[in-house]
């Protein structure tokens, strides 16, 4: 190992962090419960036995973090991440207005593609309209899975 | 004998039409999802909860059964033909087996791999017809601190002691064990960790987490590392049939493999990296052509094909007589069978040996099922990995969002299935393993209420974890194998400095 790996890891000192805010938050929303069985133990036990192990093991991860003694990781491509989670948030919003299920799905499966190196973003948009009708007639129609339904599934 | 009637019995309710439609469903859906990158039998089991919930629970179960032992089969077609594994268990025969795909020997590979894993399959599931009356006649008289102190060995088996970093395996159980704190306490009904928003207070959906972390987090993960370049697909050129020399230097391994598969699978240990890497230097070290490896060698794909199959069989015995999961694919059959109220266990046997013994017979069918698909019909599994990787991947996710929204027609559920595969995600790329977050979330809760069980019969006692033998010697076992990673650890660094 040279010099260099064994730098205090920002990102993972990041995470122990989180790990820890994780740990108080379970904690303080043990301490909120109220009613206490007669016998035994109540829901705050579990609660702080799982707060408590978290805390130690993001001490660990902290300590692991400021040693450098993390995994190397490799460059990742940050558009890909951006695209897929657009997808996501384009099929959230159509559903939540109404839009339906194949529309969101088409887009979520044109973004997820792109995300992938596609570039046909309109053929894209196609394919993934007619794969997502016919997962609504399979399931929705053959199943009985309620999937939702815009102007365009209540044609069907 | 006893255990033979009862899988005569099962096999006449495993031969039915309808139930080998399931067996035959399952075993195609898990080849082809075995052979395809990024989804395998967890993540698949996962998507068809919500579709199969109206089903018959005895089909069902036998589908995702053939599922599982599909997935291994074709795992590794996908390891020896492309250099990347689907998952950690077909990690050691893609060291061989691509090679020997190089050398023009893809075919005796393939072949190897198929008949090895049906070898094992097979004895293995022999061995769950034995030792599975046995372990749950053991299990009858457990108390539920017994059941508590095996779910701990559970947990540290799982997380720590045989994945890479113990502090990295047990950082995932204890993400596990918190998001099964969510929801409403079923004993007392105060909300745990809801904040306040509805839809957590039914708790956190298996569906949602294991599509999140497994369909979303790989999609996310692959696709933010394409530019590492792509791997190439090896045809499948000579004869698909293995020499005399060829079986000569398979059946030994098949067996060996079967050894070191079914034992480490049955224990609460997890994992089928360990007994295929184990197979692995066994072969190496008792092969007569210890030159080939490394270049290529029959031995090196039979012994770890044959552990790999045979501890994917093994770890049903647990999960069927003692409810306890130690994979990420035995953690959702278990979600399978709590999704029909059904708990495994001893008491299952007793109930409804019709469905247990129907499942442990329909592995037997599913396993010639699977030689008979894998063997001749090869080259056709292989054209799926001729679909192009963007819309392999696009449809995935289609599938994924489709699975949740069926279970919880929510945008609140889709946002946590999204925050799911961003985790996933991070957990990827920070090197995490994600099957202990799976089963933290599944066993935490049964945990949790074995343990206060145990309280309350007691008085609030906590001595009764350790008076009685049975949980006092888990709990022991639990401790050392907590402990043991560290030490060795310690031991080998020691060891380092000293040379």
């Amino acid at each position: 190992m040279d010099a260099q790996t064994k730098q205090p890891d920002r990102a993972a000192i990041a995470i122990a962090v989180f790990l820890l805010v994780v740990a108080a938050v379970t904690a303080w929303d043990a301490s909120l419960l109220q009613i206490a069985p007669t016998y035994g133990l109540g829901p705050k036990m579990m609660a702080y036995v799982v707060a408590g192990g978290m805390a130690v093991i993001a001490i660990a991860n902290l300590a692991l973090a400021w040693r450098g003694d993390f995994p190397g990781r490799e460059s990742y491509d940050p558009k890909a991440i951006v695209l897929i989670l657009g997808g996501f948030a384009g099929l959230m919003a159509i559903i939540a207005f109404g839009g339906g299920f194949i529309p969101a799905t088409a887009v979520l499966f044109a973004a997820t593609a792109a995300a992938f190196g596609r570039k046909a973003v309109i053929t894209d948009l196609v394919i993934g309209a007619v794969l997502a009708f016919a997962v609504y007639l399979l399931f929705d129609k053959l199943l009985t899975l309620s999937l939702p339904a815009g102007p365009l599934e209540r044609l069907l | 004998m006893e255990a033979l009637s009862s899988l005569i019995h099962g096999l006449a309710i495993a031969t039915q039409p309808i139930n080998l439609l399931y067996a035959l469903t399952g075993v195609l859906l898990g080849t082809a999802v075995g052979v395809l990158p990024g989804i395998g039998p967890a993540l698949t089991v996962a998507l068809l909860l919500p579709i199969t919930f109206k089903l018959d629970p005895a089909g069902s179960l036998i589908m995702f059964a053939g599922i599982y032992y599909g997935g291994m089969y074709g795992g590794s077609t996908t390891s020896i033909l492309i250099n990347t594994p689907g998952e950690s268990a077909s990690m050691v025969t893609a060291l061989e087996g691509n090679k020997m795909a190089k050398a023009g020997r893809g075919g005796p590979a393939l072949a190897t791999a198929a008949i090895g894993s049906f070898v094992a399959g097979t004895l293995a599931t022999l061995g769950i017809v034995f030792l599975a009356p046995w372990l749950v006649n053991v299990a009858v008289n457990f108390g539920p601190e017994d059941y508590f102190a095996l779910m701990c060995v559970a947990f540290v088996t799982v997380s720590a002691t045989f994945g890479s970093s113990p502090v990295r395996g047990l950082t995932s159980l204890m993400i596990g064990l918190t998001l099964g704190l969510v929801g409403i306490d079923k004993l007392t009904g105060q909300p745990r960790l809801s904040f306040g928003i509805p839809e957590l207070l039914d708790g956190i959906e298996v569906t949602t987490l294991a599509v999140g972390l497994f369909a979303v987090g790989e999609a996310l993960y692959v696709a933010s590392r394409r530019h590492h370049g792509e791997e190439k697909i090896e045809p499948v050129r000579g004869s698909l049939w293995m020499t005399g020399a060829d079986w000569a230097r398979s059946w030994k391994p098949w067996l060996r493999g079967t050894m070191f598969g079914f034992p480490i699978g049955a224990l609460p240990a997890g994992g089928a990296e360990i007994p295929t890497f184990l197979s692995y230097s066994t072969e190496r070290r008792l092969s007569k052509h210890p030159e080939e490896f490394g270049k290529g060698a029959i031995e090196g794909v039979a012994g770890p094909e044959a552990a790999n199959n045979a501890s994917a069989a093994g770890t049903l015995v647990p999960l069927l007589t003692l409810g306890l999961p130690t994979s990420a694919t035995a953690a959702m059959l278990l979600a399978g069978f709590q999704q029909y109220g059904l708990n495994p266990g001893p008491l299952l046997f007793a109930e409804k040996p019709d469905l247990v013994w129907g499942l442990i017979a329909s592995l037997f069918i599913a396993n010639v099922m699977l030689l008979v698909l894998n063997l001749p019909l090869v080259g056709l599994w292989v054209r799926l990995l001729a679909i192009p990787t963007p819309w392999l991947y696009a449809g995935i996710l289609v599938f994924a969002t489709m699975g949740t929204i069926a279970a919880k027609p929510s945008v609140v559920e889709l946002s946590m299935l999204v925050a799911f595969g961003v985790l996933g995600f991070l957990m990827r790329r920070f090197d995490y393993p994600v099957a202990p977050v799976v089963v933290g979330l599944i066993l935490g809760p049964v945990a949790e209420s074995q343990l206060r069980r145990a309280l309350q019969i007691n008085l609030g006692d906590p001595m009764v974890l350790l008076e009685s033998p049975m949980s006092a010697t888990l709990l022991g076992i639990a401790l050392l194998a907590l402990v043991a990673p560290f030490a060795l650890k310690g031991m080998s660094r020691f060891k380092a400095s000293e040379d």
